[in-house]
């Protein structure tokens, strides 16, 4: 078994009376995608964000790269985000900023001494890994859905992170796009070695990108394994219907 | 939020509750602020980039603002000042008038809505689609770059823009001034500068740092906890004016008062 990069453990989150996550155990292990599967609001989300120290849980252990999480300081915090990349769900480009300069703001703010052509040489390589090498001088807003997903994951990628998080990475793309999103989860994962989490509820995207799966429920992991285990041999009827209502209703 | 803090029963009134939690967070928004101004990475380019768009991108509506409100408090006072005979005190009652108060006061004003709305409608934008969270994850300190840099351009830009106000207003009413009094722009000028004292054109100084300083940090503050989606943008923004321009007044009043206490002693 390859070591683990990020280790849950009873991992409990509630707003208010809204309890979300409710007792989650999940590992993460070196070099694997896995996809956690999940309806709109079951708090798939907050899993991951409670991993960059966005949020904080309530109770539980999250362990990433051998680090408790929610016992680091802002700068050992800081430290451990380098190691991350996190893709969100509507790209959150800066859109005040162009392609350029969004791909700039972490390198320089967290690389010291690198001169100006060693910047623009690694965003021109970032830029053409994820087929965009046109768009440096764009802004955002003359961006699709899709090209600004893919500015978004060259972002995250310019700090060269070991763990990959991506939130609804196929949310709202056509099935196009979605497929190239897909394949590019994939290259990102073969090339630049990382491990990766992928949200999503989209069962394409999942099949495509996932090594293995695991649905979200009522705030716990219902099903675990191969796209095949958990949609072949699922017990529970609602991880079944999911399936049904991805390739069977639409 | 725990349950537990969900559960508590409200201390007196939720409306009270919330006020009184606001102003608690607004405090701690500020102590912030100077808990963080000083902490390296500094954002020179950032605080550049925002004195450039509050000062200069501000000029033309000041600009005609100021000249408007020259000429027209010049135009509106004479008739009275020819009743007592004293229409030639005009050019000292419009500098006192212009550089103790009106300035300061106008160019805030315009300020809170020009500048305090974009600064609440742009970082509760960034907030809503989630950038702020992308600047957080990339290991860089979002209240630094945004707040911080924000802050001290509108702290360092409003002063300045309050003296572009007084020349401009003074300008307007020497036009006046010229053409219904004959007075030339050196007789017009001297009287002026014999009119104003050193702690005139201090308190105007200060009062108008402090103003610079509430613009930002309210427009800051409202962004940086805005919610609820594009309407909470809005509201956001529409916040941050409204709360600038009724602090702007009371501060106002409360310099008057010091001031006024000074030069009694």
């Amino acid at each position: 078994m390859e070591e683990k990069v990020v280790e849950i453990k009873g991992l409990k989150k509630s707003f208010g009376d809204l309890k979300v996550l409710q007792g989650v155990d999940l590992d993460l292990h070196k070099g694997e995608n896995l996809v956690v599967l999940g309806k709109s609001g079951s708090g798939k989300s907050v899993l991951i964000k409670i991993m960059v120290g966005l949020l904080r849980q309530d109770a539980g252990m999250m362990q990433v790269l051998g680090q408790e999480v929610s016992t680091l300081n802002t700068k050992a915090l800081n430290a451990l985000r380098l190691k991350i990349g996190f893709s969100f769900q509507n790209s959150a480009l800066y859109d005040s900023m162009t392609v350029r300069e969004n791909m700039e703001f972490p390198l320089v703010r967290n690389v010291k001494n690198l001169t100006r052509g060693e910047i623009t040489k690694k965003i021109e390589e970032l830029l053409d890994s994820v087929g965009l090498p046109q768009s440096i001088n764009q802004m955002p807003s003359e961006l699709s859905g899709g090209q600004k997903k893919r500015i978004g994951v060259a972002r995250t990628l310019i700090l060269n992170p070991e763990i990959m998080l991506y939130d609804e990475p196929t949310a709202g793309l056509d099935p196009i796009t979605c497929s190239e999103i897909n394949n590019l989860i994939i290259e990102v994962k073969e090339r630049f070695n990382t491990s990766s989490i992928v949200i999503t509820h989209d069962l394409t995207c999942a099949k495509d990108t996932g090594d293995r799966m695991a649905v979200l429920l009522d705030g716990q992991f219902k099903a675990m394994g191969t796209f095949e285990e958990v949609f072949t041999h699922a017990d529970d009827q609602r991880v079944k219907s999911f399936y049904d209502y991805n390739f069977i209703h639409s | 939020m725990s349950e537990k803090e969900d559960d508590r029963k409200p201390f007196l009134s939720k409306k009270f509750d919330k006020f009184f939690t606001g102003l608690a967070n607004a405090w701690s928004f500020v102590r912030r602020f100077f808990s963080e101004v000083f902490i390296p990475p500094y954002e020179f380019k950032e605080v550049i980039h925002q004195c450039y768009r509050i000062g200069v991108e501000s000029l033309p509506l000041i600009s005609l603002t100021g000249f408007i409100v020259g000429l027209v408090f010049t135009n509106q006072s004479r008739p009275s000042l020819s009743e007592f005979g004293a229409a030639s005190w005009l050019p000292s009652l419009i500098s006192i008038a212009v550089v103790r108060a009106m300035g300061p006061l106008v160019t805030a004003l315009i300020a809170a809505g020009k500048v305090g709305s974009s600064i609440g409608a742009e970082i509760g934008s960034m907030k809503v689609t989630e950038q702020i969270d992308a600047m957080e994850v990339s290991a860089t300190n979002p209240f630094n770059f945004l707040v911080v840099s924000r802050v001290l351009a509108t702290t360092f830009m409003i002063p300045l823009l309050v003296m572009y106000t007084d020349f401009v207003a003074l300008m307007g009413s020497f036009l006046s001034v010229n053409a219904n009094e004959m007075v030339s722009m050196s007789t017009f000028f001297v009287q002026v500068f014999e009119s104003i004292t050193f702690l005139d054109i201090f308190s105007s100084v200060m009062k108008s740092i402090l103003f610079g300083f509430t613009i930002g940090i309210v427009g800051c503050y409202k962004g940086y906890n805005s919610s609820k989606g594009t309407e909470g943008v809005g509201q956001a923004a529409n916040s941050a004016v409204v709360i600038s321009m009724f602090l702007i007044f009371i501060e106002e009043l409360l310099s008057l008062q010091i001031v006024n206490a000074i030069r009694g002693m």
